[in-house]
């Protein structure tokens, strides 16, 4: 049996999802579709069952691409578990009359049912059974109040014989529905409100923008320090690093296996930036100088997520947007680039002309550094003064805007304008925000590892053979005669392919300058999209337009790469 | 019976209440914003507009909807 959760955005349909499959949920996006489904497995009584979280949809009169692909799944359902928004019921119930007019069985999960309490709205649950005639239980997915009964609820889900009914017809239903279901008693703007109003108002949310973004990165960079001071660095420096010197005793010093694993002494020491054996810089990039700012940015991401402010912030910076081409929802890709860009260029999806998706994710995938560069870029350009990444900082986003302007003049088409709900602030519950960071943390950790030790143990067999000596003297001409960079820096680009956070890491033997790591640092982060970034932006795109972006990362790079290195 | 001002979405003032009486666009456009609850005979309230021909907020029921000015300006309002 397939079960289809659907419903308006924003309801809540992906936290039921997770409470009716629970941890045994297989997650798979499916291919050459613009929007991607989850699927999970439930008990049903002694069955199990398909449940699949559909994109959310206003109305199955296709309005976009997404809304298009969400009918075709509905003709594949064997029920549907319709999610409402019960503080807004009656758009929400335009979406739930078309559903009953097809011929699928019908479950109506009534969900934020507290939230109708403190907003003064009355909703009498058993009229709305009788008008719509099919089962209607009240949730609180996020306490996962009401699970049960909505599991119980499935067999009894059922397709009342509707006419196929006009839209103005519906609308004339709900009138009368909600005529009869709802009753709100007036009362006064809470302070929550008034905040909400003051962050879409010209003067009060730019400043509110500010204060938030600062705060954000203020808060990003305190607790990724700090975790990095207090805990990281004493870890490694105090106990892993004699650990790694008796193995290297225990190797003598020298050879092909200490080589890879404890790498180049330097003073006798064991140096976690420049060592870079498996266990030195193979371990302590990824876990002391990357996972704390993964942690703290996806804390802090998290917590704007789920209070509600991204879509506001979208709102203030729409006109800035639609100079590049965008309207102001990409920011929400844009802001989830600087965590990774993979999701990002997955979001893109959101906005809805091909033509909008090619800007953002050429955008992202150009200008916008993951958290695993940006915390290299720290860590290494940091060690110089905070100026230095500033630079870094300001040619991204200067480069960020007039490619943006570039492509809005010269890639045919024209952009689309803003429609979008704004949700209410809400308080996430601190469960939920820890167990998405655990997830987006457990993500990092099961995916980067891995490519960043074998990527470490490729470069130093690579480095012992040879190889990289001959590539760097093919392309000396361009990295030090346009970049300025001493030509082994080329391994560096060519690593950035599998994980950006390792090549910027490569450069820290190389001794460079602070100039010169600020070079370093663009160029790799314009250059070319890391392997993970390469197969999403392929698919995305497709091959045409992944080479004309393509095309458009490297040219960029090297004429910014050669700008810096001439005025710096 | 004297015709009653009527008012485009964009050129309403903030917090402004009014009835929508037209929706000035093709298929798609109206469409979409009848999705969102936006219709003729639909009440709504202006919260926001940003400068330099940014996007309209504005209520309907309990949800905020923002607008780009372009179809703000297609929707026709009967203000208060």
């Amino acid at each position: 049996m397939k079960i289809l959760l659907m419903g308006n955005p924003n309801v809540g349909k992906s936290v039921i999802f997770s409470h009716l499959t629970g941890v045994r949920v297989i997650v798979s996006n499916y291919p050459g579709t613009t929007v991607s489904y989850t699927r999970g497995l439930m008990k049903l009584g002694e069955d199990t069952a398909e449940v699949i979280d559909v994109p959310g949809t206003y109305t199955l009169e296709t309005t976009s691409e997404a809304e298009e692909v969400a009918l075709r799944m509905l003709n594949t359902g064997d029920v549907v578990i319709n999610v409402v928004n019960a503080t807004n019921l009656e758009r929400n119930l335009y979406l739930t009359l078309q559903l009953l007019e097809r011929n699928i069985p019908v479950v109506v999960a009534l969900n934020m049912w507290d939230d109708t309490k403190h907003r003064g709205i009355q909703v009498d649950l058993d009229k709305l059974r009788e008008f719509l005639t099919v089962p209607v239980v009240p949730t609180v997915a996020v306490t996962g109040q009401g699970m049960k009964e909505l599991v119980e609820s499935i067999p009894g889900a059922a397709s009342p014989d509707t006419p196929p009914r006009s839209r103005d017809e519906r609308w004339a239903t709900i009138g009368v529905i909600i005529d009869q279901v709802q009753h709100i008693t007036h009362r006064h703007h809470t302070w929550f409100e008034r905040l909400e109003d003051a962050s879409v108002k010209p003067l009060t949310g730019s400043l509110i923008a500010l204060v938030v973004l600062a705060a954000a990165f203020l808060v990003v960079r305190f607790i990724g320090e700090s975790l990095i001071g207090y805990v990281l660095d004493p870890l490694f420096n105090t106990l892993w690093a004699p650990v790694l010197l008796r193995l290297s005793d225990l190797l003598g010093g020298t050879g092909f296996l200490h080589a890879i694993l404890v790498g180049k002494l330097i003073g006798g020491e064991v140096n976690f930036l420049e060592s870079f054996g498996l266990l030195s810089s193979g371990l302590y990039v990824p876990l002391a100088m990357v996972l704390p700012y993964i942690i703290s940015f996806y804390l802090v991401l998290g917590l704007l997520e789920d209070i509600g402010y991204l879509p506001r912030l979208g709102v203030l910076m729409d006109t800035i947007m639609h100079r590049l081409g965008l309207h102001g929802y990409a920011i929400i890709p844009t802001l989830l680039g600087l965590g990774c860009n993979v999701p990002a260029i997955l979001a893109t999806r959101i906005l809805e002309s091909k033509r909008e998706r090619f800007i953002a994710a050429t955008l992202i995938s150009i200008a916008v550094p993951c958290a695993a560069l940006q915390a290299m870029i720290f860590g290494l350009v940091g060690q110089h003064g905070i100026q230095y990444v500033a630079i870094v900082y300001g040619t991204l986003f200067i480069a960020w805007i007039i490619l943006g302007t570039i492509i809005n003049h010269t890639v045919r088409g024209f952009s689309p304008e803003l429609l979008i709900e704004i949700p209410p602030y809400r308080l996430p519950p601190w469960q939920t925000m820890l167990k998405k960071l655990w997830m987006r943390t457990y993500g990092f950790l099961a995916e980067a590892i891995p490519i960043i030790l074998g990527a470490v143990l490729v470069i130093n067999i690579l480095y012992i053979l040879g190889v990289f000596g001959a590539i760097a003297d093919f392309t000396a001409p361009v990295v030090t005669g346009l970049l300025g960079l001493p030509k082994e820096a080329v391994t560096a680009l060519i690593v950035g392919f599998l994980r950006k956070d390792v090549a910027l890491g490569m450069l820290a033997p190389l001794a460079l300058t602070a100039e010169q790591l600020v070079v370093g640092s663009v160029v790799l982060a314009m250059f070319f999209p890391c392997m993970a970034t390469f197969v999403v932006l392929l698919r995305e795109l497709g091959a045409v337009n992944m080479l004309k972006s393509a095309g458009i990362m490297i040219s960029s790079a090297l004429i910014v790469g050669g700008i810096l290195n001439l005025i710096l | 019976m004297p015709e009653r001002k009527q008012v485009s979405l964009a050129r309403m003032q903030t917090r402004q209440g009014g009835v929508v009486v037209e929706i000035q666009g093709g298929h798609g456009l109206v469409n979409r914003l009848n999705a969102l609850g936006i219709r003729p005979g639909k009440r709504i309230t202006k919260v926001s507009s940003m400068f330099m021909r940014g996007p309209v907020t504005i209520q309907v029921d309990r949800a905020q909807v923002a607008i780009g000015f372009g179809m703000a300006k297609r929707i026709i309002v009967e203000p208060d």
